[in-house]
């Protein structure tokens, strides 16, 4: 086929324009990128997170209790909307494994005598489940397996209620309860530390002495049943036996984790592909207006030559769908990429049997599709004015831009400005909008940047507080039922221990009217040192006597300010139902609590006073002596390590914080350089006849230079201060996204970072500018004065 | 005689800048014919332009009416001005107007990409003279060549009207008498009604018909009896 000339014209502007194309390409790329990564990872997490549920049949409902009967099965069973239930035996044990010192956790959870079980049912990844009547075999989670290189038939050693039992392993498996696996007080997955262990329902009664009883329920529901009614018909039948609350999949620990993340995702997708999108818009507007205006008379010629208004309209849209197609092109490759990288990050927290974690073809096509949309959007106007250009009136070169006297240049007189310091604010006056959209384009990268910075505060802070000034043990031993005080003692004196302090935890339920949070309340002496509550200006608060303390955004959730009193039932002892007023709020950056004195706790409960942490501090020469000794300790259920949680946690975070970081400058020096790129080499055809008289009547080259540069570095500068604004927009409503009960991240604005970022996207105009004023030097003067415009 | 190929009655354009409004044309009558080689005169701002605008379906009158041939001009909408344009007019402009990254035989097909009837480009650049500068862009073509390809670009698609805004305005003598020998070879074997404006009074001794303006009016209107052929035209 015969290309027409009109095409061709198409592609050779195409190939002359190839740079600002590029450049706005590349933004429109990120946009793709950042969908194809977001979105696309969201929708895989999403419908393997669905897939699995569905096949595994995860539950709907949790419930736990101190000790049920099994008659009561059958009566949960006839709740209206219940479709199946599982009584289950659950329990926490402390681990020795072969050639680890520190102490590793389990969650042992019972297998159905007869059958597989019937929700959460896990995935077979080699060998088998436990036989039945077996006393000493179990099911492992294949990570843990893989972690400790653990073959079938190999033994671990676990203390199981006081009693030290050698299992053997007989398989592995993956569950849907178990996608993500935290061990007690750890903010990361530790996959040698702890282990999730299906043990046949016999030898589980036998251990935890739950003969005809279990502790643990999980129910699903027929469609269309009403879960609140459900949870409270249970709840009314658990509570004789220590029912400790049933809940839905929103506190289910796992899912929790899982749901943050894809909520995270969905922020994500709804923040930054429009700023890419709206930037690259911004800039195919800007670059076609100027490409329309500089075509005029080609324009008035294809209509006297007969060309329609629409097929001309079509020929501009065109280039920027060409551009867009570069972008769309670009940010596939650049996607897929990053969508990778997610996918195999996702590996090491989250465990799918399959990993179906790839961007779908749709996710492809959607970003595709809008991509193309954007630019079709920017190249709307200067399409339309083509098309509407009168024929007659686009023969005639346009007549110079009218600059008139204002107000504002009145003033400017007695600045005593330079001549081309004159001509910048002049131009931009004369061009506001044009003006308006390159610092709105530019402060979109300051914004990234900002919101980029923005991270490292927050981890800092966060750190600071959890672990600096909240939890300064270096491990929490978690007794496997209440012991009185005086416990602490012996705990004290434990081989490489330093210092040893109490704590009692007792899970409740705060309401205020309809409002309810089920939490734990934790309870020290007023003169603890290693775990403490403490204010958001580090200040240690101590809860007085009768007093509750409660993180402000679980105050906020209530509804209640300090002063108010608060309903407290307690879920174990003897359930009473009592009233304790707020007497402060903390910032709790890492789960959330609820904080009492340790006097007041025993005596609401009205016990001799009893512990159910011991918090201590170690000797670091001698952890291996103390971890040994605490292997031996039949009271202990498990233990927290709050130093190696912290170590863990930053190392993952600056890990991840190291990499956005990465992509976020990446990312707006991109940006910068599209619109200060585009902007100066718009400036540059405008004025390059206004240039070249100036160089001809002798201006200097760098005079001429500073009039191109000076424009660009004056709109990066008025940038800046929106750029904040909109980072910290962005910053907050990722803080928004994030917050849940399981983590919240403060809003930290760090004037600093921000002076970084400034000088990131100053630097990135900069160059931009100085690459376009290398044009200048080539400025051939004659050939510029004699060219009509 | 032959028949008009352009009637014009009460032909005004009035040009509504806010403060001032300029009566570029004021009352036109005029009658152009087919196959006839006219020359438009007249001071600057005289309303030539005007005139050739509006016969060409590029602009609109504010009053009166323009038949050509047994259209209304006037009644036609935007889509169907361009589909006339398309069909029947060839334009010859005084800057050339070549689209600048398009070659000579590209800028002429632009034409036969979108007319009805047209002839090869190459058949088009060959009646101007060109035949040996098909692959040239207009950067590397002289002032006259880029207006003989004009030219070609106007009657490859073999207009029923050639219109030329002072096609020789920015050529020397030499060129220029190139070009009019090819606007005269074209008006000569394909019989195109060709209307010339120029500042050049010398021009107007090849022509059928010269019509004089002044002030939007049309000042006379002479047949030449003589016409002299463009070789013998100086200036
Ligand atoms: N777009 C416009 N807006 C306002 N006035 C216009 C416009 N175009 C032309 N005019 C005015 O209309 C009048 C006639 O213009 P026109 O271009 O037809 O003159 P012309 O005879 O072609 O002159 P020249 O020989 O200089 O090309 C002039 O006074 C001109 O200033
Ligand atoms: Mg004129």
């Amino acid at each position: 086929m015969v290309m027409r000339a009109l095409d061709r014209k198409l592609l050779r502007d195409f190939a002359r324009l190839w740079a600002q194309a590029l450049a706005i390409a590349v933004v429109l790329g990120c946009g793709v990128a950042a969908l194809v990564t977001s979105f696309g990872m969201y929708q895989a997490l999403n419908e393997s997170r669905h897939a699995y549920y569905e096949r595994n049949r995860f539950a709907d409902i949790w419930a736990s209790a101190r000790r049920a009967p099994i008659h009561l099965v059958p009566l949960v069973e006839s709740i209206p909307g219940v479709r199946s239930v599982e009584a289950r035996i659950e329990g926490m044990v402390t681990l020795d494994l072969p050639g680890r010192v520190p102490i590793a956790v389990g969650h042992i959870v019972s297998l159905p005598t007869f059958g597989p079980p019937v929700l959460n049912v896990p995935v077979m990844r080699s060998g088998r489940l436990p036989d039945p009547d077996a006393r000493d075999e179990i099911a492992v989670n294949e990570p843990f397996a893989r972690a400790h290189g653990f073959a079938l038939g190999d033994r671990i050693v676990a203390n199981i209620n006081g009693k030290r039992r050698v299992l053997v392993i007989t398989g592995t498996v993956l569950s849907p309860e178990f996608i993500y696996t935290l061990g007690p007080g750890a903010l990361m997955p530790d996959r040698e530390g702890f282990a999730v262990i299906w043990m046949p329902e016999r030898a589980a009664q036998g251990a935890f002495d739950m003969n005809d009883a279990f502790n643990s329920l999980t129910v699903a529901l027929h469609s269309g049943a009403r879960i609140q009614d459900v949870i409270a018909a249970i709840d009314r039948l658990l509570e004789p036996y220590g029912g400790t609350g049933a809940h839905g999949r929103d506190r289910q620990e796992s899912d929790s984790f899982v749901s943050a993340e894809i909520s995270q995702l969905w922020t994500m997708t709804i923040v930054m592909p429009p700023i890419f999108f709206g930037v690259a818009a911004f800039l195919v507007n800007m670059v076609l207006g100027r490409i329309v205006a500089l075509e005029r008379t080609e324009i008035g010629l294809l209509k006297a030559l007969g060309y329609s208004n629409a097929t001309i309209a079509v020929h501009y849209l065109a280039l920027a769908a060409l551009t867009a197609i570069v972008g769309v092109v670009l940010g596939w490759i650049v996607g897929a990429r990053m969508a990778g990288g997610l996918a195999r990050l996702y590996a090491r927290f989250f465990d799918f049997p399959y990993l179906i974690l790839r961007a779908s073809w749709t996710v492809y096509g959607i970003s595709g599709l809008l991509a193309l949309a954007s630019a079709s959007v920017g190249a709307l106007r200067a399409a339309l004015s083509a098309a509407r250009l009168p024929p007659a009136i686009a023969m005639q070169p346009p007549a110079p831009p009218s600059f008139r006297r204002t107000a504002i240049d009145r003033a400017f007189d007695h600045l005593r400005l330079s001549q081309p310091t004159m001509m910048i604010v002049r131009s931009i006056l004369r061009w506001p909008l044009r003006a308006a959209v390159s610092v709105l384009g530019l402060s979109m990268a300051v914004a990234v940047l900002a919101a980029a910075s923005f991270f490292d505060g927050a981890l800092d802070r966060m750190i600071w507080l959890t672990f600096d000034q909240a939890n300064r043990q270096d491990a929490a031993l978690i007794l496997a039922q209440d012991l009185p005080e005086g416990a602490i003692d012996e705990i004290a004196a434990l081989p490489g221990v330093l210092q040893a302090e109490a704590q009692l935890v007792a899970p409740v339920i705060l309401r205020n009217g309809h409002l309810s949070k089920h939490v734990a309340i934790e309870a020290r002496r007023p003169d603890a040192d290693l775990s403490r509550t403490v204010s958001s200006g580090g200040r240690v608060i101590a809860p007085p006597p009768g007093g509750l303390i409660l993180p402000q955004r679980l105050a906020d959730y209530l509804g209640i300010a300090p002063g108010d009193a608060v309903t407290v039932e307690f879920l174990t002892g003897r359930r009473e139902t009592l009233h304790m007023p707020l007497s402060a709020t903390i910032e709790q950056y890492v789960g959330i609590g609820a904080y009492a004195d340790f006097e007041t706790l025993n005596a609401l409960r009205r016990q001799a006073p009893l512990i159910s942490v011991a918090n201590v501090t170690l000797d670091p020469d001698a952890t291996e002596a103390f971890h040994r000794a605490v292997k031996q300790l039949p009271k202990v259920a498990g233990v927290a390590m709050p130093t190696d949680a912290r170590r863990s946690f930053q190392d993952t975070i600056r890990q991840n914080i190291t990499i956005t970081t990465t992509v976020y400058v990446t990312i707006a020096v991109l940006i910068t350089l599209g619109v200060a790129y585009n902007g100066a080499r718009i400036q540059l055809s405008e004025r390059a006849r206004e240039l070249a008289s100036l160089r001809i009547i002798g201006f200097s080259r760098g005079e001429v230079s500073f009039i191109l540069v000076g424009e660009t570095m004056l709109l990066a500068l008025l940038a800046q201060p929106l750029g904040w604004l909109f980072g910290m927009g962005i910053s907050w409503a990722f803080v928004r996204g994030v917050n849940s009960d399981l983590y919240q991240v403060p809003f930290v604005v760090q004037p600093a970072l921000f002076a970084r970022a400034s000088l990131i996207a100053l630097i990135s105009a900069l160059a931009a500018a100085l690459i376009v004023r290398r044009r200048i030097d080539r400025l051939d003067l004659i050939a510029v004065m004699k060219t009509r415009e | 005689m032959t028949a008009t190929v352009f009637r014009t009655r009460g032909l005004t354009r009035i040009y509504d800048t806010g403060k001032v409004q300029v009566r570029a044309l004021d009352g036109v009558d005029l009658d152009l014919f087919e196959s006839e080689f006219t020359v438009l005169l007249g001071p600057s701002g005289s309303g030539k332009s005007t005139l050739l605008n509006i016969l060409g379906g590029l602009d609109r009158p504010s009053s009166g009416t323009v038949m050509f041939r047994d259209i209304d001009l006037t009644r036609l909408d935007d889509t169907q001005l361009t589909a006339y344009r398309r069909d029947h007019v060839g334009f010859v402009f005084q800057f050339y107007n070549l689209v600048a990254s398009l070659t000579a035989r590209e800028n002429v097909q632009l034409v036969t990409d979108v007319a009805r009837d047209p002839m090869p480009p190459e058949d088009a650049l060959r009646l101007v003279g060109l035949e040996a500068r098909l692959d040239h862009f207009p950067a590397e073509l002289s002032g006259g060549e880029q207006q003989r390809v004009a030219i070609a670009r106007a009657i490859a698609k073999r207009p029923d009207v050639l219109l030329c805004d002072e096609p020789t305005g920015a050529l020397d003598s030499k060129t220029g008498v190139q070009v009019l020998e090819a606007l005269h070879m074209v008006n000569m074997q394909l019989g195109t009604a060709t209307i010339v404006i120029t500042h050049n009074a010398a021009i107007r001794r090849m022509a059928h018909r010269v019509v004089r303006f002044q002030d939007g009016r049309v000042l006379s209107v002479e047949t030449n009896d003589h016409r002299i052929a463009p070789q013998e035209i100086a200036w």
